[in-house]
């Protein structure tokens, strides 16, 4: 049976893990490398590394931090993060990378999708998208980190993401990010019912419990986490094993 | 020297990179005169069938198939693996390389697809492939056409019916799956073809 895959993301700035890290046992904690890899060997079913820098910093450092994070894991490896043009892509899969996620750039220009996927293949994109709920009951999609609207209904532009070539959805609720207090299953069961390809729920995750609702409820084929990964959860094996005793398909053991 | 060969489909660094980890001599390469020597040859292939119509442009589809003859290891990951068999409803009018029997068909509309994930493996006690790998491992996919179950079936998969995850008769070896992006037990399978 096709497993539900949890995914530990890695928020990197300037080269940096930023968020907390405190579980891990490494001699660097804020090496995206080592923290990678450790998550790789604890069960982690996919790494998302997601570069916050200041666009100034981004080129100099996110190549020579994926393919040191690259060398060494042998897993489903995304990089996104300020990846603008096919050019950058290209590059990003050159230094290591398995898929690219784009966000802000394909909304303003959706053929960067498609052509990002006519040459590496729908597999390797992964279209981010950040929703918002409106007063209305819809969700709008957010760029720039959040901090503008596009006016673009959320399950809408996911199904134009699908029919331009996306091979996956990454959907962060804005409204439960960084909360803990559960991912937002409608949200997410709303773009999972509406595509075809697999949908990567994030925003919200506090415990075993979420990842049940939405991987059930909501629908999700993926769950994405960063900080209950260091703070909440001592392993993801943890995590997995509490699922699998709950019915849902996981890998595990690995 | 293990052969990568590039025919311009995808991304070949995690292939390189899984084999340079295991300490094996290997190169990306699109020269059929490097594949005809090679000691063992790796095809990838992300993307769609069509895309392995550039091997018969290029010369690399004789120089794989004179390799073959002479019984050079052969492995064939994804589309890799589909183009060993005869065709694909994904470009019915480009023909295989019909090393196995069968047409590579689309996933019933029941499902999602692409198929995409980590699923779990049958895999027959006779496989070479696998040997010294748990009977049931998980492995990571990502494709939307899938290899008929068949008598050189060696794994097993469930998505909307039963399909080929891994062939093997002889020294020709194919996986759907991605070996590169499968963990330790993908790794353990590189290093036991790279042991062949």
């Amino acid at each position: 049976m096709l497993t539900k895959r949890i995914i530990a993301c890695l928020d990197v700035d300037n080269g940096r893990v930023v968020k907390g890290i405190q579980f891990l046992n490494l001699q660097d904690a804020g090496d995206p490398a080592a923290l990678a890899k450790a998550h790789s060997e604890s069960g982690a079913d996919e790494i998302v590394l997601l570069d916050i820098s200041a666009a100034h910093q981004r080129r100099a450092t996110l190549l020579d931090t994926v393919r040191r994070a690259a060398a060494q894991l042998f897993i489903p490896f995304t990089v996104g993060g300020g990846i603008r043009t096919l050019e950058e892509a290209a590059a990003v899969f050159s230094a290591g990378a398995d898929k690219i996620s784009i966000n802000s750039a394909a909304l303003a220009d959706p053929s960067l999708i498609t052509r990002i996927a006519a040459r590496f293949g729908s597999q390797a994109v992964v279209v981010a998208i950040d929703a918002k709920r409106r007063a209305d009951g819809h969700w709008e999609a957010f760029t720039h980190g959040g901090r503008t609207p596009s006016d673009r209904d959320a399950v809408e532009w996911a199904r134009e993401a699908e029919s331009r070539g996306a091979g996956e959805i990454l959907l962060t609720s804005m409204n439960r990010d960084g909360t803990a207090s559960g991912f937002d299953c409608e949200l997410t069961r709303a773009v999972a019912d509406a595509v075809r390809i697999p949908v990567i729920a994030s925003g919200g995750a506090g415990g075993a419990q979420h990842f049940v609702e939405v991987f059930g409820e909501g629908h999700a084929d993926a769950a994405l986490a960063a900080s209950i990964f260091h703070y909440g959860y001592s392993r993801i094996a943890d995590l997995k094993q509490e699922l699998g005793s709950q019915g849902i398909p996981v890998r595990w053991p690995c | 020297m293990i052969a990568i060969v590039d025919y311009g489909a995808g991304n070949l660094v995690s292939v390189k990179k899984a084999l340079d980890w295991l300490g094996q001599d290997c190169a990306i390469t699109s020269d059929p005169g490097a594949v005809a020597k090679a000691a063992k040859i790796v095809l990838p292939g992300v993307g769609h069938f069509a895309s392995t119509e550039a091997l018969a442009r290029s010369g690399l589809q004789d120089a794989i198939a004179g390799a073959i003859a002479r019984g050079v290891p052969f492995l064939g990951i994804c589309v890799g693996m589909q183009w060993m068999f005869e065709s694909s409803q994904e470009s019915p009018e480009t023909p295989g390389l019909g090393l196995f029997q069968g047409e590579c068909e689309r996933f019933p509309a029941r499902v999602k697809s692409p198929h995409v994930g980590w699923n779990q493996l049958e895999v027959a006690e006779s496989s070479r492939l696998f040997r010294e790998v748990s009977p049931s491992p998980f492995v990571y996919f990502t494709h939307s056409f899938r290899a008929p179950v068949g008598e050189t079936t060696t794994a097993c998969c469930e998505y909307g019916g039963s399909f080929s995850a891994a062939v093997e008769r002889d020294h020709l070896f194919g996986v759907q799956f991605h070996p590169e992006k499968s963990g330790e037990i993908g790794l353990k399978l590189l290093g036991n073809f790279c042991a062949l």
